[in-house]
């Protein structure tokens, strides 16, 4: 007698997003991007195909940055000077999109000017990050969502202490949001709810539940994205979004990625643990259950997106 | 799957003899659907009612032990989510290489002695898969003797695997495969020889039947490997993987009750098997076996499966105290952190690979990291105050003066308030930056 599969079946699903818009929807993206959609868990595909594959952005910076790792500079050379060269050669190396992270330096023009300067070098649709302090970030992105109306850009990072302003000009713009929340269930949700009572439809919401890299607390964004879709799919309105994570900035901090020398002998080859540290974080988060996982190195672009694609493969 | 009382009490005498020492056979079955008395107190109790109850105890997915030096166990495992309880037997990472390959020798000595710390962990591989591919392979067997103590896989066919066999007998190696052609054999050797036994199949079906075939011929400690089939690549892998787990688990569906093996060098490319061997260990794998050995990537996947296998409820904590750094006099800075292990390793290694002396004061944030804590008020101004009067810090410095987390810069207010005549001096956020904050600022 055949055996009888066990299959799921689940109330809920996770939404749709789109980011980017094309000249005929209003922006100047050449594509957009679109994930989300499951009906399952991750890659379950003899229960449903998974409607949207997965993808891969590369993080790149409005100006060069001082403190990433030798290795990574050595890869994108002069590039990481001038974002809209390093915004082509992310193209180039097979980014889906991007995520222009800005710094404390950046004036709003400076922003502005470099967010343009992406988005004319590339046809990619774009993730714009501030810098990370909430006054800061809302001085910067606030002018920069205003220059790119109905790009539909990903605004970031959306957190409580700062979602407000960020989600006001993503509404007033056409703009979505990255919600980001310190690797807790409820407190996903509780900024979701924030961010939706604001207005912001659910379609333009991506959910950020932080992880840890590899080594540094990856176990806790792992099964905090496990119980976020389980809980989408169990029909939890609120925890139904998309889910992107940044697995390249948390392994390249970490020092196995980021130091070549007085690490232990047993740390082995730095390259080759580099890329080790960057891909295997991003392959457990893919597995899961992220959306988007924002790298990088070239190397584990291309091996990240080798894997979701072999898991896209319906048996 | 686990009886309950009602069922259990079913199945005995309800003659309420009581000389088991219950009172009644119902309290007596609820004792035992608890697990604390044995069935053996129960001297009326019939064949067939052992046999059912016995079959109810045993764990959804079979324990399999290999032994040799040191002892791998795959397998017991009772969710398919970490979260939902643990995961509990870290999958066995081998590594495979081949009768007709030079320098076996060397190759295994190297991965033998490797060994990696990980947050005060020592980390080594589990053992070695030796493939009988022509040559001699009762002599490539030894040469993997002669340098590891460690448990093998042997791979190879009915009329290869003896050799191997006889020269690792005594110990329980697990013999790689039997498959629809020739799993009599494979059974008879594994009976022989009292090693597990790997199944391989084209189906899920496939596998059942031969699992059942081998059992009946009287082998216990089977192996699955779904790899065959639509098993290949990550997604017919990850779905085959997960089909048998929840079969085990959920279906209680005994056929298909053993651990899992995974072949990641089979992919071909050592890049592609480094992430073939990540999902293997995120995704229920019960043996790993590589083609690759480099200390980078046994790193890696070492610390993977540690984080991954790490229980959920119980974050690895390290004892709040006052910690010394580089031998710290009393001019050295009081930094403060919270007590999450890797919070505390990774601030830890920092100041140590700096070589600047400090007083680290590790504060009891119920094991959580700083951001964590901070967001579930278990590190506020009150309890870092608190750690700083407790461990008597003001005892040990000059100059009362501590150093926050940048992430929690917020609390400096508070805790000046707590610790009126302390000075607060908001540090950085990342423990990398640390060393270049320490020479500058302090």
């Amino acid at each position: 007698m055949p055996i009888e599969i066990p299959k799921d079946k689940w109330p809920g699903s996770v939404r749709k997003v789109t980011i980017g818009a094309t000249a005929a929807e209003g922006g100047t993206r050449a594509k957009t991007v679109t994930v989300g959609g499951q009906t399952t868990l991750p890659y379950m595909q003899f229960e449903a195909p998974t409607p949207h594959t997965p993808v891969v952005a590369i993080e790149i910076k409005s100006r060069k940055p001082e403190d990433w790792s030798l290795l990574l500079a050595e890869t994108w050379g002069e590039a990481m000077g001038d974002p809209a060269q390093w915004a082509k050669k992310a193209e180039e190396a097979g980014a889906d999109l991007l995520v222009l992270a800005l710094t404390l330096e950046d004036t709003p023009d400076d922003a502005v000017k470099a967010v343009k300067s992406v988005l004319g070098a590339t046809g990619l649709p774009l993730v714009v990050w501030g810098p990370g302090q909430a006054e800061k970030d809302n001085e910067l992105l606030v002018p920069v969502a205003e220059a790119t109306k109905g790009e539909k850009i990903v605004l970031g990072l959306c957190e409580d202490k700062n979602y407000r302003t960020i989600v006001a000009t993503a509404m007033a713009n056409d703009h979505l949001v990255q919600a980001r929340t310190p690797m807790d269930v409820n407190l996903s949700k509780q900024l979701n709810i924030l961010i939706s009572d604001m207005g912001l439809p659910a379609e333009r919401i991506l959910m950020d539940p932080t992880t840890g890299a590899l080594g540094y607390g990856m176990e806790y964004g792992f099964s905090v994205m496990e119980r976020l879709r389980l809980a989408a799919l169990q029909g939890d309105a609120m925890t139904q979004l998309p889910m992107i994570v940044t697995p390249g900035f948390e392994a390249w901090k970490a020092k196995e990625s980021k130091v070549g020398e007085g690490v232990p002998e047993a740390w082995g080859d730095w390259a080759a643990r580099a890329i080790h540290w960057e891909t295997v974080t991003a392959t457990a988060l893919v597995e899961s259950g992220a959306d988007i996982v924002v790298l990088r190195h070239p190397e584990s672009v291309k091996r990240v997106k080798e894997a979701i694609a072999e898991l896209m493969v319906t048996a | 799957m686990a009886l309950s009382g009602i069922q259990i009490y079913k199945l005995l005498p309800q003659t309420n003899c009581k000389e088991c020492g219950f009172p009644t056979c119902l309290a007596f079955a609820m004792k035992l659907a608890a697990k604390q008395v044995e069935l053996s107190a129960c001297p009326y109790v019939s064949e067939e009612s052992k046999k059912q109850l016995a079959e109810s105890a045993s764990p959804p997915i079979r324990l399999v032990t290999l032994k040799a030096g040191t002892e791998v166990k795959a397998g017991n495992e009772v969710v398919m989510f970490r979260h939902e309880k643990t995961f509990y037997n870290k999958p066995g990472l081998f590594v495979r290489v081949k009768a007709s390959d030079g320098g076996i020798a060397a190759k295994v000595a190297a991965a033998d002695k490797y060994t990696v710390n990980y947050v005060g962990m020592d980390f080594t591989i589990d053992g070695f898969a030796v493939a009988a591919d022509g040559g001699d392979f009762a002599a490539a067997v030894k040469a993997v003797r002669g340098a590891s103590k460690r448990p093998l896989i042997l791979i190879g066919d009915a009329a290869t695997l003896p050799a191997g066999l006889e020269a690792c007998s005594g110990e329980t190696p697990l013999i790689y495969a039997a498959d629809g052609s020739n799993w009599e054999a494979m059974a008879d050797l594994a009976v022989k020889y009292k090693a597990a036994l790997a199944v391989k199949g084209e189906s899920l079906d496939e596998l059942a039947d031969l699992t059942q075939k081998i059992q009946a011929k009287g082998v216990e400690d089977m192996v699955l490997d779904p790899s065959a089939g639509s098993g290949q690549g990550l997604g017919g892998w990850l779905a085959l993987s997960t089909q048998i787990r929840r079969l085990a688990l959920k279906a209680n569906f005994r056929p298909l009750g053993y651990p899992v093996i995974a072949f990641p060098g089979d992919a071909g490319d050592p890049a592609k098997e480094s992430v073939y061997a990540a999902q293997a260990i995120s995704k229920y794998a019960g043996f790993v076996v590589l083609d690759t050995f480099t200390p980078e990537l046994a790193y890696a996947l070492l610390v993977l499966r540690e984080n991954i296998y790490t229980d959920p409820q119980k974050p690895i904590q390290v004892q709040p105290g006052v910690y010394e750094i580089n031998n710290p006099t009393a001019d050295a800075p009081a930094l403060v952190t919270t007590n999450f292990s890797i919070t505390y390793f990774s601030v830890a290694n920092e100041v140590e690979g700096s070589g600047l002396p400090a007083w680290l004061v590790v504060t009891d944030a119920e094991g959580m990291s700083v951001l964590t804590a901070w967001a579930a008020g278990k590190f506020d101004a009150e309890r870092i105050a608190k750690a700083v009067k407790e461990f008597d810090v003001a005892s040990k410095v000059n100059k009362k003066r501590i150093v926050l987390p940048g992430h929690v810069a917020v609390l400096s207010g508070e805790l000046e308030e707590e610790l009126p005549d302390w000075e607060i001096r908001v540090g950085p956020r990342e423990a990398v930056d640390l060393p270049a904050f320490m020479k500058q600022a302090l």
